[in-house]
């Protein structure tokens, strides 16, 4: 455990043991980029993990009607979810190609690989507002039912998240185009593929819980305790 | 320019030249700190106006005729927002962290510069945004600094309408900023600290503003979370959190939602934002208490353990706020043990700072009073905690006076007193001036003395069963009439402290324009910050080079050395001891 060992020193001793000068790595900017990108993804996770809880707390409640089960209900049958699904899985797999592409320093895979990776993540977005426009259009209004509430915030934010990566993603591009190197956009598209793939992993435990029936988010707010 | 923090390239520091670059858009730490400090201060003294009035009130009811009970509310609501939120964790985060991070680790700055201006930025605008609810029709919300549904929104209560908007959304914003400012934060302890600043060689001032930033981190979504969808049951009509009801005899469209739930949202942010107030503050007193020993910080690695540990634990207590809402007592009694346990790194750090005292050469220079001071409040407040997070003592205290004594010492002026002694103590540092001895020891005994004059009262009140959060009594008869000239008397002591406070602002203010040119390092401190070539640091912090730490931050009254501190960035030669030993590298 490296954390004990660090927290075990005894800075009074003067000895290298206590962490003499020859520790030192020098400095390292991607290794700090990196850093606070893990702590967005903390914070993204907390996010969304509050909201979830949330939601099986609430679904305890007799008002909730779960968006799947009764075969009226919207997501039992959930092609239109998968098709989504499918566009952002389409956006990852595309950020990924640029990225090697990048490494590679081969340009026309570069960019190719992330003009389809935010193609992909606009069309999500706007797939997704569709849905919004087509569960209107049934009655499912976000006000109806806690479930339709949930399911309106939680793919509002997630979309949120989306547009402010695209918003980063542009601002990386741009830094590249002025500075004419290839090799500069590796470290930082590294950081936005991963943080694509980990929007990705949202959805994926996103759409499970919207589509789930009642009795497995009964289930699961029971293993909570609700 | 990337990552000044971290490049050790002088000549890519181009210092701003323009007023605006230097002291507006600035993106330097240094300017940004300065400017969350005064941005954190001024809306504090709005704060404090606003605790004298409701003051005044509860001291002398029926004698002033503009506070009527929703005035009343709103004052309570906006006191308690302004100064947990804007004041306390803008200040201490936003301005010491900002000033001090860079500085203690050595770094030319933060890692992000651009990002921590717009942190500033967006921190003032959810000022604003506050602030603005003063002057909208209802004006600012009166729902308690907690606020809970279904009241916080219902009509009856107070800026129902646009207050309680303004309010959510001014908390979305400042969290926004909070956290632009602590990726910074957390990223350059992490990745910028100078050669040979090892985790453990932090001063326990950084220790506690970077668990207290990762705390923050993960708190403050929960309050996100609670902010949104109240804006959306506000706003849209959603059920989240309330319930089917009758309001003023109608019914409304509420499907059946559970306040409960806000609850245990606000306090999963809530109890943790005590020690988001409270490590950084534990933290800079340790750092005080040290420097103005001429000692060496008893039990350092024991500090940063129970900084650590109060941090984790933090995260499963926050339901021993809720004791009356109803739990199963198996919750109440697994929320009390764990709020018990938390009292043991909290003791452990108390004795420490004792100990660290205990034969030291104890300067009392007016930081280091502040320091003592805060020993006094905060075991002081810390002890009723003890008596509160118990479920059955708690039951009947709960809502009473006694609640709002405890956590007013714990949480109020414990923290404060540690930012009067941090303000004094760096002030030569941020400055370059120092300030009147004289004014600051009337400041500090005034404030000392006068929020015992307060709050031990209160206690008392509490004991009797004087509920808080009412504009007035009304008939009671459990409540005898020497309550009541209690009561007047804590009102008469609060104004004091409160105008005792404009010593402060006159001596600051004073000392920056007239005070005395301070000598470089005035205290004698080994940490970083004070070893900078110029002081006030200039923009990049140290000039050429990075500096080079040696040692750990407390090496005071080392024996065989001359000097009495050995500076972190100083190697110690043969020809500086006197015992004839060889020096360490």
């Amino acid at each position: 455990m490296k954390l004990l060992k660090v927290l075990g020193t005894k800075p009074w001793l003067h000895d290298t043991e206590a962490g003499g000068v020859a520790a030192y790595a020098g400095p390292d900017n991607e290794a700090a980029a990196r850093i606070a990108l893990r702590f967005v993804l903390a914070i993204v996770g907390v996010l969304f993990f509050l909201f979830i809880i949330t939601f099986l707390s609430r679904s305890q409640y007799p008002d909730f009607e779960a968006l799947a089960g009764a075969p009226w209900q919207p997501f039992t049958d959930p092609t239109r979810l998968w098709f989504n699904t499918s566009l952002l899985f389409m956006a990852s797999v595309a950020m990924q190609w640029g990225l090697g592409g990048t490494r590679q320093g081969k340009l026309n895979v570069a960019v190719t690989g992330i003009s389809a990776a935010v193609f992909f993540t606009l069309m999500f977005i706007v797939a997704q507002m569709d849905l919004w426009l087509h569960l209107q259009s049934m009655g499912y209004y976000i006000t109806s039912n806690p479930a339709n509430s949930y399911f309106y915030v939680l793919t509002a934010i997630h979309a949120l998240h989306l547009i402010g990566g695209l918003v980063i993603l542009s601002n990386v591009v741009f830094r590249v185009w002025y500075d004419n190197k290839l090799e500069s956009l590796a470290a930082p598209l590294q950081l936005c593929t991963t943080y694509w793939h980990f929007l990705f992993g949202v959805w994926l435990v996103l759409f499970a819980l919207l589509s789930s029936r009642p009795e497995t988010i009964n289930a699961l707010a029971a293993m909570c305790g609700f | 320019m990337q990552h000044v923090a971290i490049a050790d390239q002088p000549d890519e520091l181009h210092d701003p030249q323009s007023f605006i670059a230097k002291y507006v858009w600035s993106q330097d730490h240094k300017v940004i700190a300065i400017q969350y400090g005064g941005t954190a201060i001024f809306v504090g003294l709005i704060a404090l106006v606003l605790s004298g009035l409701m003051r005044l009130q509860l001291g002398f009811p029926d004698t002033f005729d503009f506070i009527d009970p929703s005035s009343y509310l709103q004052f309570v609501t906006m006191h308690g927002m302004i100064m947990v939120i804007y004041l306390l964790t803008a200040l201490l985060l936003g301005g010491f962290g900002n000033y001090l991070i860079p500085l203690m680790v050595g770094a030319r700055d933060m890692v992000f510069p651009f990002m921590n201006m717009l942190s500033y930025w967006v921190y003032l605008l959810s000022v604003l945004i506050l602030l603005a609810s003063f002057f909208v029709p209802g004006g600012p919300t009166g729902a308690g600094w907690t606020l809970y549904p279904p009241q916080a929104i219902l009509e009856g209560t107070p800026g129902y309408d646009w207050g309680i908007l303004l309010m959510l959304v001014s908390l979305a914003v400042f969290i926004v900023a909070f956290t632009m400012g602590g990726l910074n934060y957390v990223t350059t302890v992490l990745q910028a600290r100078c050669r040979g600043m090892t985790l453990m060689r932090m001063p326990l001032t950084i220790w506690g503003i970077f668990t207290a930033t990762v705390l923050g981190i993960l708190a403050f979504p929960a309050l996100l979370v609670s902010a949104i969808m109240m804006i959306l049951d506000k706003t849209l009509g959603t059920s989240f959190f309330m319930p089917v009801l009758v309001s003023l005899g109608e019914s409304l469209e509420y499907t059946g939602g559970s306040p409960i739930l806000f609850q245990h949202l606000f306090w999963f942010f809530g109890h943790p934002e005590v020690y988001i107030v409270a490590l950084p503050a534990f933290g800079m007193v340790s750092d005080v208490l040290s420097v103005h020993a001429r000692k060496n910080i008893f039990g350092y690695r024991m500090m940063v353990w129970a900084i650590v540990a109060i941090g984790g634990l933090s995260f499963i207590v926050w339901a021993h706020h809720m004791y009356v809402s109803g739990m199963h007592p198996a919750f109440g009694f697994f929320f009390a043990t764990t709020t018990l346990i938390i009292a043991v790194p909290t003791a452990i750090k108390v004795y420490n700072w004792v100990l660290t005292l205990w034969r030291g050469n104890i300067h009392l220079t007016v930081p280091m009073l502040f320091a003592i001071g805060f020993i006094f409040t905060f075991t002081h407040g810390g002890l009723t905690g003890l008596f509160l997070g118990n479920v059955t003592i708690d039951l009947p205290l709960s809502d009473t006076y006694f609640v709002v004594a405890h956590f007013h010492m714990v949480m109020g002026v414990s923290p404060i007193m540690v930012l009067f002694a941090a303000i004094y103590h760096w002030f030569p540092l941020m400055s370059g001036k120092m300030f009147n001895e004289t004014l600051g020891k009337w400041h500090f005994w005034c404030t000392f003395l006068g929020t015992y004059a307060i709050y031990l009262p209160m206690h008392y009140l509490g004991f009797l069963g004087v509920p808080r959060r009412y504009f007035a009594m009304g008939t009671t008869n459990f409540i005898p009439e020497s309550a009541q000239t209690l009561n007047a008397q804590i009102t008469i002591a609060a104004l004091l402290v409160g105008l005792s406070q404009l010593i402060f602002l006159y001596n600051i203010l004073w000392s920056l324009r007239y005070g005395e040119k301070s000598k470089k390092n005035p205290w004698g401190a080994a940490s970083l910050e004070w070893q900078t070539p110029d002081q006030p640091p200039r923009h990049g912090n140290w000039g050429p080079e990075l500096p080079e730490v040696h040692r750990w931050a407390y090496d005071y009254s080392v024996p065989g050395v001359k000097e009495d501190f050995i500076p972190q960035n100083h190697p110690v030669t043969a020809e500086e001891r006197t015992d004839g030993e060889g020096g360490h590298a």
